[in-house]
């Protein structure tokens, strides 16, 4: 397939920093600017767009709505022409088009401002604003053109302070999404989209860039605006588009007279229920002291200090959004980073702060969320991934029993009951769930009595879901203390005995699981009502 | 209190609520001691220190032999050869990428451009073929690498292996003479221009060009983004693959250039040159404040590295010690260029 590109000049000449005022020519009565139809994209053993259908107007915000894993960021990155769609057909003001790399999606005028900021540190902020799109003869640049037309998107961006010539490292996040913006801009733009843009920035930063966003529509640009915070779409927003499990739930709602429930049950209720092992009877106040305690833990700029405990058998759940701290907290726990106040207890005795070693030591063992990169050895076995933990336990004088090491690693595996029950297999080839399950195993060889499990689900099939909640809460009915994070509220909620509900990195409720539902969840994490 | 710190905390400048739209204002004049300090480069002004430093040592120790002219002339002309691969070099390590075939395409260049076969073509037929085979073999690291999905340092391994090999096949181990007086007078006192060799001037424009390239053009630029950061690059339109190939290419040419120069210095070809020379470079880039991460990268650091290897090698060889001393003390350097260089408040955490 060959994207049928418009006549543009080279990637080399530069484009003026404007918006062309010609898209407001498009009458109420002509095609949408952009018209997404579904739009199928699948990634080894997940489907992350299932059929979504997106329609932008011209000169709207269109807001896009959806919990974590609702396919936002995928459909953002198809649009950006990052990813290739496996179906669906996308048009462009009318016409049919394949976005087929970042650049026929830049020519079209689409113009992506990322969550995770994609800019280079090394670089300048004038030299990332144009980069791609050099000021340049003959590849020869004219770096004071750069930098003066840098200056003027600065201005117009309400941010005159910032030298083009600085260099990007040095800048804090908030002024990084300011260039991130100016560098959107600096392309001919038609189509903005913003990922989360208000999540790094304060309140006086967020009322400028809704003075942006209003400067670029009333010029005729679109602007596609993701955002969690249904008070900010309720401001700007003119329709919402909301995303629930790889599908469009609702498109062309009405942004500020939609009732929240309504936004909210949209978002929630899934086609795919889960199913939740059963809870043992639900204790007020679990007996017994707790195995784990936090006390006042906290980190500077990441996490307001956090309290809690938890008891052998129980499993506590950390529900929040991307950047409310929830990760944070529970890696300050494990010691992989080292907390600015309060501390962490095992049965009673404090941990040395900043130690993976002593939190280990001491009967923590970690999931981590990102489990490729993070938790396995992805080339090596089973056996071997299982084993790490311990390996000084089938050693003797450094010499490996690797027979002992295989059969002490496939009793653990067995128990979890592991598919396929081959030790010697790669993990690379076993499925999302499985691969969990090989993490969860070697903390169960090792003796570990805290399991603290981040996203334990992510990238796990649907299906395969209910098999590893089942796993988790038998291990918390034989004794181990279970504190879990996820972005899926309906998992927390599911499967945890007592919920702390974080925002912004405080929390903004404690308490029994049975006590909440998805809905207040929601209200808490979105709206943060006083508690 | 800092109030004298040149570096304005940003953080409290957003928290000021801007007006709406100004006319962009020049940069404030509070910043222009820390631009003058940037254009100089607090890095490259380290590194001549310690060049300065060297002299100081050789000139101390030696005073009527280390400063003549012709010693001079000397260390400018051995540091040329290594200079011009090192220049190639400093492209791929700021790219994110290695090169470890340099001193074999070094070699085979040599051999290749000397056979008598080429030698019928006289002075434009040795340099066409040195050129040649060096683009050549930069041709095939570079689809390897940006087609092939090959590692760099794999790819550029196996050619370093097989470069020397062939040059071992073509030379039958046997030094090759160059017969052609062009070339040869090249090297001669005579064809000295304003009492610099010409190797001298070559390494001068390399490093000059070079500079330029890195510094003024979107090839450079895009460099730097590539080793900064090959995603964002690829989102911002840039077609990272071919980018690589350009930047193995480069190297090739350097190397081609090199062993055209080799060439002249010596007067032959031989299947043995160029021995060590990705160590040679890579350690002067690095020294040169180069991170072998890639993402940032200057062309006037390497060449002031490798004045700082050449120069140290000179001082060891006039005093008489043994060349055990200058490998001790060139690996010295390297740790204490790269213990100076890091940052002093480094993230420690990801």
């Amino acid at each position: 397939m060959v994207a049928p590109e418009p006549p543009t000049p080279p990637p080399d000449s530069p484009n003026p920093p404007t918006a062309d005022a010609s898209t407001t020519a498009e009458g109420p009565g002509g095609p949408p600017l952009l018209l997404m139809d579904g739009i199928v994209k699948t990634f080894p053993g997940v489907r992350a767009l299932d059929g979504v259908d997106l329609e932008v107007a011209a000169g709207e915000v269109h807001c896009l709505l959806g919990q974590n894993g609702a396919g936002k960021s995928t459909l953002i990155k198809v649009l950006a022409g990052a990813h290739r769609p496996d179906a669906g057909t996308i048009h462009w003001r009318g016409e049919p088009v394949t976005l087929a790399s970042p650049i026929a999606a830049m020519r079209l005028g689409i113009a992506t401002i990322y969550q995770e900021l994609d800019l280079v540190d090394g670089l300048s902020v004038a030299e990332n604003v144009f980069l791609g799109h050099e000021f340049a003869t003959v590849g020869v640049l004219h770096p004071g053109r750069a930098q003066a037309a840098t200056a003027e998107l600065l201005a117009r961006l309400g941010h005159p302070e910032i030298s083009p010539s600085r260099p990007l490292g040095e800048l804090p996040a908030a002024a990084k999404q300011v260039v991130s913006m100016a560098r959107a801009l600096s392309h001919d733009v038609r189509l903005i989209v913003m990922d989360e843009p208000s999540a790094v920035l304060d309140h006086d930063e967020v009322d400028n860039l809704f003075r942006i966003v209003s400067d670029l529509t009333a010029d005729g640009v679109s602007v596609v605006y993701i955002s969690h915070r249904l008070e900010e779409i309720r401001r700007i927003g003119d329709r919402v588009t909301v995303l629930k499990d790889g599908r469009t739930a609702a498109r062309g709602l009405p942004a500020r007279t939609t009732p929240t429930r309504d936004v909210v049950a949209l978002m929630t209720g899934r086609s795919v229920e889960y199913v939740f092992p059963e809870r043992p009877e639900a204790q007020a106040q679990p007996a017994g002291e707790p195995v784990l305690r936090v006390e006042g833990l906290a980190r500077e700029g990441e996490f307001a200090p956090v309290d809690l405990d938890v008891h052998p058998g129980e499993i506590v759940g950390l529900a929040g959004l991307v950047g409310s701290g929830r990760t944070e907290i529970l890696e300050t726990i494990y010691g992989a980073r080292r907390p600015t106040a309060g501390r962490v207890l095992v049965d009673g005795r404090p941990l040395r702060p900043g130690s993976v070693q002593a939190a280990v030591r001491a009967g923590l063992g970690l999931a981590p969320e990102e489990r490729k990169t993070q938790g396995l050895l992805m080339l090596e076995s089973v056996t071997r991934n299982v084993s790490l933990s311990c390996l000084n336990r089938f050693s003797r004088a450094g010499w490996l029993d690797s027979r002992r090491e295989r059969e002490a690693a496939r009793a653990r595996t067995r128990e979890l009951s592991l598919h396929p029950d081959d030790p010697d297999r790669p993990v690379r080839t076993l499925s999302g769930g499985n691969q969990q399950k090989a993490v969860l195993a070697r903390w169960l060889l090792r003796g570990c009595r805290v399991l603290l499990l981040d996203e334990p689900t992510r990238g796990v099939d649907v299906g395969a879901r209910a098999e590893l909640y089942a796993v988790i809460r038998r291990l918390a009915d034989e004794g181990l203390a279970v504190l879990l994070v996820s972005s899926e509220v309906p998992e927390v909620l599911g499967l945890a005995d007592r919920v702390l509900v974080l925002r912004e990195g405080r929390t903004v409720h404690q308490g029994p699981a049975t006590e909440l539902d998805e809905h207040r969840v929601l209200d808490l994490v979105m709206e943060g009502s006083p508690s | 209190m800092s109030t004298g710190n040149s570096r304005e905390p940003v953080t409290g400048v957003m928290l000021r609520k801007q007006p709406p739209p100004t006319p962009a204002q020049p940069p404030p004049p509070g910043g222009s001691v820390s631009t003058v300090l940037r254009v100089l480069d607090v890095r490259n002004l380290t590194l001549l220190a310690v060049l300065a430093a060297l002299v100081a040592v050789g000139g101390f120790t030696e005073p009527d032999q280390f400063l003549s002219t012709d010693n001079l002339t000397l260390v400018l002309t051995q540091s040329s050869v290594i200079g011009v691969v090192t220049v190639g070099m400093t492209f791929v390590i700021t790219s994110g990428g290695i090169d470890l075939s340099v001193g074999a395409i070094v070699a085979l260049s040599t051999v290749w451009a000397t056979t008598v076969a080429t030698q019928e073509y006289g002075a434009g037929g040795i340099l066409f073929c040195a050129v040649a085979v060096g683009v050549g073999c930069g041709l095939v690291n570079g689809l390897l690498i940006a087609y092939g999905r090959m590692v760099p340092f794999i790819a550029t391994l196996a050619m370093l292996a097989s470069a020397r090999g062939l040059a071992l096949l073509i030379s039958d181990g046997k030094t090759q003479v160059v017969d052609s007086k062009t070339v040869l007078e090249l090297g001669y006192e005579e064809s000295y221009i304003l009492g610099v060799p010409p190797l001298v001037l070559i390494f001068a424009g390399v490093t000059v060009l070079g500079w330029l390239l890195l510094k003024r053009t979107t090839f450079g630029r895009r460099t730097v983004a590539v080793g900064g950061n090959a995603e964002a690059a690829r989102l911002a339109g840039i077609d990272v693959r071919r980018h690589r190939l350009y930047l193995y290419l480069l190297s090739g040419l350097c190397c081609g250039i090199a062993a055209f120069m080799l060439i002249v210095m010596t007067g032959s070809g031989q299947n043995t040159n160029g021995n060590l020379y990705e160590l040679d470079a890579i350690a002067a880039a690095i020294i040169g404040g180069t991170l072998l991460s890639g993402g940032r990268g200057t062309i006037t650091g390497s060449v002031l590295g490798v004045l700082i290897f050449t120069t140290i090698t000179n001082i060891f060889a006039l005093n008489n010690l043994q060349s055990d001393a200058q490998q001790i003390a060139k690996g010295a350097i390297i740790v204490a260029a790269v213990l100076v260089q890091r940052r002093p408040s480094g993230t420690t955490e990801t």
